[in-house]
């Protein structure tokens, strides 16, 4: 039997990635670090922002979210986001802005405990990355 | 019979017209590729996310406890109307299609006795409603200066939604836009977001046992404001399809028209231009004849 199950990224405007040989993903869900290998249980679990890394023949690759929302089922793994970038080609102006626009919402007053949870996550990744 | 003078310009007129017609309608067959392809592209982000929340919903025992955005305030006073419309004109009957359905779904609103709120995205809507509804009118939202559609002004839409609905300002929200089939259909649609329509449930039940992580009602709370968003990405990109599909039509109809116009004017020119050069002939003849 094969370890290999497959993978679809979608976001708003298209479908993003698509792949059938994948051997593990690592998610940053929401109460951690996910790692998805082949018949995993049926799952659902929404993401914070972090880096998704896909394990496969290929090689390895890596993203980073901004938010999304994970369905693992009958071994296809589907992750909803509404933004994501390839960390191979990324564009560090990009990263800047992101940034930048997460700490703007960090020094709101009204922004309550969980907000402030993912966007303090935010930041971090974005740090590790730039 | 108008002068010969007179019918020239008039040919060259509608000639003109319709190199400005015609040049449109290549402008939106190129525009509208785009725009379905970007639809097409779009749908799996929508359908996927459709799926999720059914699981979820099935999911939930405790249909009391349900995120409000799911189950609705269990009241059905205020409406709050979407209308989606493009910010130009000249597509036919695009922006009126809309707006009829939206007209019929108001006024049965108003029968019944309730609250009505409308919010127009697309300045044509606003246009066309302001004179009946500007007072139920609570905000016009324009997208003129995106050149694309983009999921973040969806979101700014979905974001204005929800934070009237967390207001307790309106109990059912439904959008109306236009839903693409083809070049020459698009159907006026109503869909209900507020509460979600519960309706499709039942055909997809599928007695799947998920694991949940966090729980349930977290994620769904989570992710309901995000489908609003995402059902709003979708008429607005089934919107843009139908526009520019329902622009073509109309200017390859008007380009149409133009031609015969050009035909009609271009055969009643020939024949005065003929009756003038017989009158003169027979003048001439006359003349000679009575020497």
């Amino acid at each position: 039997m094969s370890e290999e199950y497959s993978v679809e990224i979608v976001n708003p405007e298209k479908s993003f990635l698509s792949k059938n040989d994948v051997t593990e993903v690592v998610v940053p869900a929401f109460e951690g670090e996910i790692g998805i290998l082949k018949d995993h249980i049926s799952i659902i679990s929404f993401l914070k922002p972090g880096i998704i890394k896909i394990f496969s023949k290929s090689g390895e690759e890596s993203f980073y979210v901004n938010d999304g929302i994970i369905e693992f089922k009958d071994n296809n793994l589907s992750i909803l986001t509404s933004l994501i970038l390839n960390l191979k080609d990324i564009d560090r102006e990009k990263i800047s802005e992101i940034q930048k626009s997460a700490e703007e919402e960090l020094n709101k007053s009204d922004i309550n405990d969980q907000e402030k949870y993912l966007l303090d996550q935010k930041l971090e990744v974005l740090k590790s990355i730039n | 019979m108008a002068s010969l003078d007179d019918l020239k310009k008039r040919i060259s007129s509608v000639k003109s017209t319709q190199k400005i017609t015609k040049a449109m309608k290549m402008v939106a067959a190129a525009k509208l590729r785009r725009a379905q392809e970007n639809a097409e592209k779009g749908r799996p982000y929508s359908d996927k996310m459709n799926n999720i929340i059914l699981n979820l919903s099935n999911g939930i025992s405790d249909i009391e406890n349900a995120p409000k955005l799911l189950s609705g305030t269990g009241e059905d006073k205020v409406h709050l109307c979407v209308v989606m419309t493009s910010d130009r004109g000249l597509c036919g009957g695009f922006n009126t299609n809309i707006i009829k359905k939206a007209k019929l779904y108001f006024q049965k609103i108003l029968d019944e006795g309730k609250t009505l709120k409308i919010i127009t995205v697309g300045t044509k809507g606003y246009d066309q409603l302001k004179r009946l509804y500007v007072d139920k009118i609570i905000e016009r939202i324009s997208f003129k200066e995106s050149k694309n559609i983009n999921y973040f002004d969806a979101d700014k839409v979905g974001k204005i939604i929800i934070e009237k609905f967390e207001k307790k300002e309106f109990d059912v929200c439904a959008i109306f836009y236009n839903q693409f089939k083809n070049v020459i259909t698009q159907i006026p649609q109503e869909q209900q977001i507020i509460p979600l329509n519960t309706s499709e449930k039942e055909e997809n039940s599928s007695e799947d046992n998920y694991e949940f992580e966090p729980e349930e009602d977290e994620i769904l709370s989570n992710l309901l404001p995000k489908n609003i968003s995402t059902q709003i990405f979708k008429a607005m990109l089934e919107n843009s399809a139908s526009e520019q599909g329902s622009r073509m039509s109309a200017m390859d109809n008007a380009t149409r028209n133009a031609g015969e116009m050009v035909d009609k004017l271009t055969i009643e020119y020939n024949r005065s231009r003929q009756a003038a050069i017989t009158k003169e002939l027979i003048e001439i003849i006359s003349g000679a004849e009575s020497l």
